[in-house]
């Protein structure tokens, strides 16, 4: 140890010098202009250059200036050949007739098959969701038959989970698609006559079925009267339902045929005077009502499409999970309407489209 | 190349480091010897040392524990620190790589974002600071406010990596005093909201607003602490066991202080994100500032006692400076809180904070009560204790983030803790016995009353 001696001698105490406050304040001053520079201060903000979001759509987005509509621009990615097969337009005219092979006790029959997987899907400009899909695609293929046709749907279960086909129609017990969960890797074949005639729906019907609807197992069951609808120069499907992203039990967004704000972007070409034939179902989860609203014209509305005399005339229509019907109308003029349900928390949250009505 | 460790060879390969955008295989081929001949020395070293016999005859038994003495070539000493890092290095270019092998990896998303700050600015336009603390890079996809989609563009653009902010601007008509719900959803599709109580025109630096927050600044912090500078002559005709009860007052007064900065900077700390480390940053903060205020005190004293005339000038101004830290810190609240239209700023909280700060003005001149002290030191000494709420009001007004406010109480709770012990020095000053009198005693709990009863009248 060291031990040598030292005289230990306070040292004097040391005033604050001129030069130490300089430097205290130097220090400060830098700091806060290290700190102002690190981008703050809201006044540099407010004249901040606006770069935009990943990518901005051209071609046929239509601008509606003065509409107020501050909307998202489509980004790259979906649209009418989007990926993972999410088509809104092509779903809008596709009908699945099933396959004919021959007739049985003198009913055609017609064989369909459903698929149930799983997958994520594009239901917004990337965004996705994972979803469970009859045949891959949200809603579920429309299936179409005539009145008194023997179908056979041969429902084939290629996800984890059990699931089941349940049609609102009129068939036997067994073929309801509720007691006999079909379970991972199985087949059950539904068989029942279509009756009656009208716009119906199909779901799952398994345990906890507002998870199994939310998922976007739902589709359309349409059963064409004898002798078919009247003539009409557009048949389009249209299944409202919401779109739960997140699997919270409520609805983030909320669409027609599987993708939020759709036919705001590719809105659905028509001409004056055509008659369109709008077949519309209800499959929101989590909320209790939809509708449906058309701008600028006026529709014969056909609950469940099963009386052709039984209608009303008006421009808004409201259904319940589960309901369903035909809207026939045509436009009188030319340019854009707008259609939405008229919950319009709804239509900010992405069931909006349009109708891009042309000259005839 | 040196190869003297022969199952050492394969470990480094030609790939390694993976992730790393190395433009020309020249430098990666040159990475890669130089690996491999440090990797080579390092173990040759370690070998070397770890397996030399121990030195003959009595060593303590802390010495053979430890590893016989090493070369006395400094560079080897280099090759043995940075073997093991060359081995962690490969490890994480495996682990990159390969994934974590036969350990299952939930595909969870891990998304996180944090609305730091929401501005409304003039011309309907409405901005959200945010910022990803989470582990992986964010991409936001949708913007909800109240209840509808809304468009918006970022800066900068894309995803947003780990711990960086973005600001989305959105061309929102927003409407003064209303209050606004906003939902983000990520491209994971996980969503986060944050809530405006009542929307108000963020402030800008404008003289007009730099004047306000200064204005507040001074009402709440530097006019009440130089009306209590008023009681100055009052105090110099204290008698020495009422000067102590006096210094006594002081000492709960700073406690409650100091519990109160503790306790804001805490509740800061916990609402923060977790991933910006803000609890730790508020226990550094307050333990940095206790030390390097006591390295200052000392700097500035010597080795002098305290029990001078220029030690307890000094303790004053240690006093003042506390004092205008945890004012700091309240500004930076009240700033804030003015800016985001939390605050009512009426005349009764100024009135509950001018009645609440006064009571610091005595505790700052304490000390000096019985030495002549000139009015220029008056003046600084009362700037330096109520100046500070100013300053704090400005950046609270205009930068506020946790991080910085957290600090703030942290450095103003340490302060305070350091003149604390420097007061007690003082007060153990007396003769034995008496640190602890009745009318010390006294004099201790209504310093802690008085800012108490005080503190009610503020109803912000």
């Amino acid at each position: 140890m060291d031990h040598t001696n030292r005289s230990v001698s306070p040292r004097a105490p040391r005033r604050l010098g001129r030069r130490d406050l300089l430097k205290l304040g130097a220090a400060g001053a830098t700091g806060l202009a290290g700190a102002a520079l690190s981008g703050s201060l809201p006044g540099r903000l407010v004249q901040a250059e606006n770069q935009p979001a990943a990518g901005t759509h051209s071609g046929h987005k239509a601008s509606f200036p003065g509409a107020g509509l501050h909307m998202p621009q489509p980004g790259g990615g979906y649209g009418p050949d989007g990926p993972l097969g999410m088509n809104p337009n092509r779903f809008l005219r596709d009908f699945y007739w099933g396959g004919v092979f021959g007739r049985e006790n003198g009913r055609t029959v017609r064989t369909y098959r459903m698929i149930a997987s799983e997958r994520n899907v594009e239901v917004a400009p990337g965004l996705m969701m994972a979803a469970w899909l009859y045949n891959h695609q949200m809603p579920g293929p429309t299936i179409r038959a005539n009145e008194g046709d023997l179908l056979r749907i041969e429902f084939i279960n290629a996800s984890s989970h059990p699931h089941t086909v349940h049609f609102h129609g009129i068939h036997p017990a067994n073929m309801d698609g509720v007691l006999e969960p079909v379970l991972p890797g199985d087949t059950y074949t539904y068989e029942f006559i279509a009756r009656p005639f009208g716009v119906h729906l199909y779901h799952c019907h398994v345990m906890p079925l507002d998870k199994h609807i939310a998922k976007g197992l739902f589709g359309m069951f349409i059963v064409d009267p004898p002798g078919g609808w009247p003539r009409a120069d557009h048949e389009l499907v249209m299944v409202m339902h919401g779109l739960d992203v997140d699997s919270d039990g409520e609805n983030e967004l909320y669409a027609v045929n599987g993708v939020a704000f759709y036919h705001r972007d590719f809105p659905i070409p028509v001409r004056v005077g055509e008659t369109i034939r709008l077949f519309l179902g209800n499959m929101t989860e989590f909320d209790l009502l939809n509708s449906f609203h058309l701008h600028g014209d006026m529709f014969r509305y056909y609950p469940t499409g099963t009386r052709p005399d039984q209608y009303f005339y008006s421009d808004t229509v409201m259904q319940c999970q589960g309901e369903r019907g035909i809207l026939e109308f045509s436009f009188s003029h030319p340019g854009m309407f707008m259609f939405h349900a008229h919950q319009t928390e709804f239509t900010q949250l992405g069931w909006v489209g349009f109708f891009d009505v042309k000259e005839s | 190349m040196p190869n003297s460790v022969g199952q050492a060879e394969g470990l480094v390969s030609p790939e390694w480091p993976p992730g790393l955008s190395l433009s020309t295989s020249f430098f990666r081929e040159t990475l890669f010897l130089l690996a491999n001949w440090v990797a080579s020395q390092g173990l040759k070293e370690w070998r070397d040392v770890s397996t030399k016999p121990r030195p003959m005859g009595g060593s303590s038994g802390v010495q053979e524990l430890l590893p016989a003495a090493a070369p006395a070539r400094p560079w080897s000493l280099v090759m043995l620190a940075v073997l093991p890092l060359l081995l962690l290095g490969a490890l994480v270019a495996i682990l990159v790589n390969r994934g974590l092998g036969p350990l299952p990896v939930p595909g969870l998303p891990l998304d996180e974002l944090t609305v730091e700050r929401v501005f409304f600015g003039p011309d309907q336009t409405v901005a959200l600071r945010l910022r990803n603390t989470g582990p992986e890079a964010v991409t936001v996809n949708t913007v909800i406010v109240n209840g509808a989609v809304w468009e918006f563009t970022q800066a900068p653009a894309g995803p947003i990596p780990r711990l960086r902010s973005a600001i989305l601007t959105l061309p929102y008509p927003w409407v003064e005093g209303e209050p606004y719900a906003f939902e983000l959803i990520t491209a994971n599709a996980v969503k986060f909201a944050h809530e405006v109580g009542a929307a108000v025109e963020t402030p800008g630096v404008t003289p007009s607003t730099l004047g306000r927050l200064a204005l507040l600044g001074v009402y709440v912090g530097v006019i009440p602490v130089y009306l209590g500078l008023v009681w100055y002559p009052f105090l110099r005709g204290l008698k020495h066991r009422w000067y102590h009860a006096l210094l006594a007052f002081t000492a709960g007064l700073l406690v409650f202080l100091g519990v109160d900065a503790v306790k804001e900077g805490m509740e800061l700390a916990l609402a923060a994100p977790g991933a910006l480390k803000v609890v730790p940053v508020f226990v550094a903060a307050l333990l940095g500032a206790v030390l390097s205020l006591i390295g200052l005190s000392r700097w500035l004293q010597g080795d002098a006692s305290r029990d001078t005339e220029q030690g307890r000038l000094g303790l004053a101004y240690l006093i003042a400076a506390g004092i205008g830290l945890h004012n700091l810190g309240e500004g930076l609240a009240i700033g804030s809180a003015y800016a985001v239209g939390e605050i009512a700023v009426g005349a009764l909280l100024v009135i509950g904070f001018t009645i609440h700060n006064t009571t610091e003005g005595p505790a700052i001149v304490a000390p000096v009560a019985h030495d002549r002290v000139s009015l220029t030191q008056l003046l600084w000494l009362g700037l330096l204790g109520g100046g500070p709420t100013v300053l704090g009001a400005w950046i609270g007004g205009y930068a506020f983030s946790s991080l910085l406010a957290t600090a703030f109480f942290g450095i103003g709770a340490g302060a305070i803790i350091q003149v604390l012990a420097e007061l007690y020095r003082l007060l153990s000053g007396q003769r034995p016995g008496e640190l602890v009198s009745g009318l010390n005693l006294a004099g201790f709990i209504a310093g802690i009353a008085v800012m108490y009863l005080t503190g009610l009248a503020v109803t912000g």
